[in-house]
């Protein structure tokens, strides 16, 4: 081997070594560090959200300026950065990696127990206890535990927003379908009831019959989640350490899905895509929130869940928000918080976001948040379920157990799976994870 | 011209101080015009991957701020984890597939449309464009079509034929990705192969005619071997941005369906960023990093058995 050539491979590996080095190395920041809390001047505070609402944000602005204007001394400034909802927890963690952890954020109710039990919420209840006409005790008990460990508060549950079915009038009628509001009159608003005017609305028309608010088949807890509670379906034990989805309920649970999806036709099939707002849909099971994406295009109703071998559960999604550890002002950021949420700015918050503070909770305030709601709907499907309601589920360990929950699915989602043994497969995939939280 | 020839003629000591001169400027000069790719390679490149081997020796979870050092511990457990031997499997089997598929289909129509006839530039263009648009863009695209009720379905369905679900069945979803993502680079290899094809003496063509060569003789002994070299760099670089794909199986697959088209790279990105192991992710990039070098060396080591002029 010559010198040239020598030299020419020596260039061309460093130039191949360093292009490849861009492509391996991803990320960068260290490990993070905690302020004291104890800022010299006035701080910069940022909130990451999910929402870049414009009515949302002209709430947060409204509510920021009057802080600051009263706490001169201690803020500057509170900026609402809007994270895309999809990527939303990794666009966090990216952040906190990178060591610009924001001083709050918001959180779904899926990752709740886990930033409550891990310690990436700061403890809250020093700061609203201390908070002139908090009224701590007017949060709904069952609204906060999610958000609670050890009788402390780590988050604030500023969404409550109920889970009910959407029906799309018009294309129940063009299959011949009859009312879903009689079938509630009378006692007989069941899954199947329903599952079985989606199997027609699929085979009478264009249109998909059923379909959740997320997709069911990647998707599973944020679309399936609120539905098996209603077969008292519980995937883990209360504490996340015991894999459950070998429970009879859990199986029935999913073996009917997939019923519904591959023999009934009465759910669209992995890769289908409908949109309910456009009317490609019969029926969505969604939140109260996904209302305001409705509009006259074709008759609809807003309805309860419906009851299955467990009976009736009436589910609640939330969204949460909470002080960061990571924050460098987490003192600064709880005592904004505290002001963000008290009885007087839930109520401008209320106007989007149904709140949980049993004060709130009526027909003048939920209208606001759901204005194409009537008066009856959000009484029969808001508030009279809103006593009884659950918290849909989530886990200590939820983006640990995610992805292997998922990819095991998939192996469910084909024709002529055997639901039993994927279960037993999940359990297998996710019970060293769990087992030692 | 004269002043150089003056200079020659006052003897060699004054001959030899000004080629070393003038070869220092050269290189100094030489070196100004790449300091700035030198300082982006080591502060983009080399830095980096030095922090990624610094990560990989910990447990680091940003979410709970833990940051503690496990020495080889990522890498003596990625050994034994089966998920990244299947991971690295499917990225294997990706990004030869998509290699060959690629450099055949651009050979192919580099040959034909390097011909001087009505409509070949329009043709380029047609197959040059998707190169263009952005990736995100292609692939939501292309997601609608290879919906289980999208387009292209919806065609097979027109003449009695009942497509798959091709992202959805396993058997399918690897095969579908590669192919889009055949779509979207083989223009740029297809340009390079025109432009090599181009650039072939048609003295030794005609020479070759002239001793009774056929048209595929003609390809397989003069063109073929001449254009080595642009197939060389063409099979690295599409080797190598096969190794680190990531768009498509995020917004196509997400990996799925099970893990069939879960390439080394979303691995690591779903170990980072979904189930906050950056630690671990990082081992893993580590190993990425090797096995994109190796490919490349072995493609690069292995040249002058088959690139013309390589020596």
């Amino acid at each position: 081997m010559t010198l040239s050539t020598k030299r020419r491979r020596a260039t061309t590996l460093t130039a191949v070594t360093a292009a490849l080095a861009l492509t391996a190395a991803c990320g960068g920041g260290s490990g993070g560090e905690d302020g004291d809390g104890t800022p010299d001047g006035p701080v910069d505070l940022r909130m990451t959200v999910w929402s870049a609402n414009e009515g949302h944000h002209e709430i947060f602005d409204t509510i920021a300026d009057a802080y600051v204007e009263e706490n001169p001394d201690l803020v500057s400034s509170v900026s609402f950065e809007a994270l895309p909802i999809d990527t939303y927890v990794d666009a966090l963690t990216t952040q906190i990696a990178g060591g610009q952890a924001p001083d709050m954020a918001w959180i779904m109710e899926s990752y709740a127990a886990q930033f409550v039990s891990s310690g990436v919420f700061a403890n809250l209840t020093p700061a609203f206890s201390e908070a002139a006409g908090y009224e701590l005790d007017d949060l709904i008990p069952g609204a906060i535990e999610l958000w609670s460990s050890e009788g402390d508060l780590y988050g604030y549950p500023f969404s409550n927003s109920p889970f009910g079915v959407y029906a799309n009038l018009d294309l129940l009628e063009q299959a011949g379908q009859d009312d879903p509001r009689d079938l509630i009159a009378s006692g007989e608003w069941t899954y199947d009831a329903m599952m079985a005017m989606a199997a027609e609305v699929s085979s009478q028309t264009d249109a998909a019959g059923f379909i959740s608010s997320g997709d069911s088949y990647s998707n599973w807890n944020g679309a399936l989640g609120h539905m098996w509670l209603s077969w008292g379906a519980q995937p883990w034990s209360e504490d996340g350490t015991q894999c459950q989805f070998t429970d009879p309920e859990v199986v029935e649970f999913f073996d009917w899905f997939h019923t519904q999806a591959f023999e009934r036709g009465a759910t669209p099939l992995p890769g289908e895509e409908f949109d309910f707002a456009s009317g490609q849909a019969g029926l969505m099971m969604s939140q109260m929130s996904a209302s305001t994406g409705l509009g006259e295009d074709f008759e609809w109703d807003f309805l309860p869940l419906p009851s299955g071998p467990a009976g009736q559960v009436s589910v609640v999604g939330q969204g949460g928000v909470g002080v960061l550890s990571q924050s460098e002002h987490p003192e600064v950021a709880a005592d904004f918080l505290a002001y963000f949420t008290n009885p007087e700015n839930s109520r401008l918050l209320a106007q989007y976001f149904p709140p949980p503070r049993t004060s709130l909770l009526t027909i003048d305030t939920l209208a606001e948040a759901a204005p194409n709601l009537t008066s009856e709907q959000i009484q029969t499907a808001v508030i009279d379920q809103s006593v009884t309601a659950v918290t849909k589920m989530g886990h200590p360990q939820m983006s640990e157990i995610a992805d292997p929950v998922r990819i095991a699915l998939d192996s469910l989602w084909q024709p002529n799976s055997d639901t039993a043994s994927v279960m037993s497969q999940i359990c297998s995939d996710i019970e060293p994870i769990i087992s030692g939280s | 011209m004269s002043s150089t020839s003056a200079t020659a003629r006052r003897g060699e000591p004054s001959l030899g101080g000004s080629s070393r001169r003038l070869r220092r400027i050269d290189a100094v000069v030489g070196l100004a015009f790449v300091a700035p790719v030198i300082v982006g390679v080591l502060a983009l490149g080399l830095v980096p991957f030095g922090y990624v081997i610094w990560y990989a020796l910990h447990d680091w979870n940003p979410l709970v701020a833990t940051f503690d050092w496990v020495g080889g511990d990522n890498f003596r457990a990625l050994l034994s984890d089966s998920t990244v031997w299947a991971s690295l499997g499917v990225t294997f089997t990706f990004a030869i597939l998509l290699m060959v598929l690629n450099v055949t289909l651009a050979m192919v129509l580099a040959v034909l449309l390097v011909q001087k006839l009505p409509g070949t530039t329009t043709f380029r263009t047609f197959f040059f464009s998707p190169v263009i648009v952005s990736t995100v863009a292609w692939v939501l695209i292309w997601n609608f079509l290879v919906a289980s009720n999208g387009g292209i379905n919806g065609f097979l369905a027109t003449i009695g034929i009942s497509g798959p679900n091709w992202l959805r069945d396993p058997s399918w979803a690897l095969v579908t990705v590669v192919v889009i993502q055949v779509f979207k680079g083989v223009g740029m290899n297809m340009i390079l192969f025109i432009a090599a094809l181009q650039n072939v003496p048609g003295d030794l063509k005609e020479a070759a005619r002239i001793d009774g060569a056929g048209p595929r003789r003609v390809f397989t002994s003069i063109t073929l071997p001449l254009m080595t070299p642009t197939i060389l760099l063409v099979t690295m670089i599409t080797l190598i941005s096969a190794m680190d794909v990531f768009a498509p199986i995020q917004i196509l697959t997400e990996g799925g369906p099970g893990r069939s088209t879960t390439v080394i790279s979303y691995l690591l990105y779903r170990t980072a960023f979904v189930q906050q192991d950056f630690g671990y992710a990082s081992a893993i990039g580590v190993v990425l990093f090797f096995v994109v070098l190796a490919m490349a060396a072995l493609q690069w080591g292995t040249r002058k058995k088959w690139v013309h002029d390589e020596v």
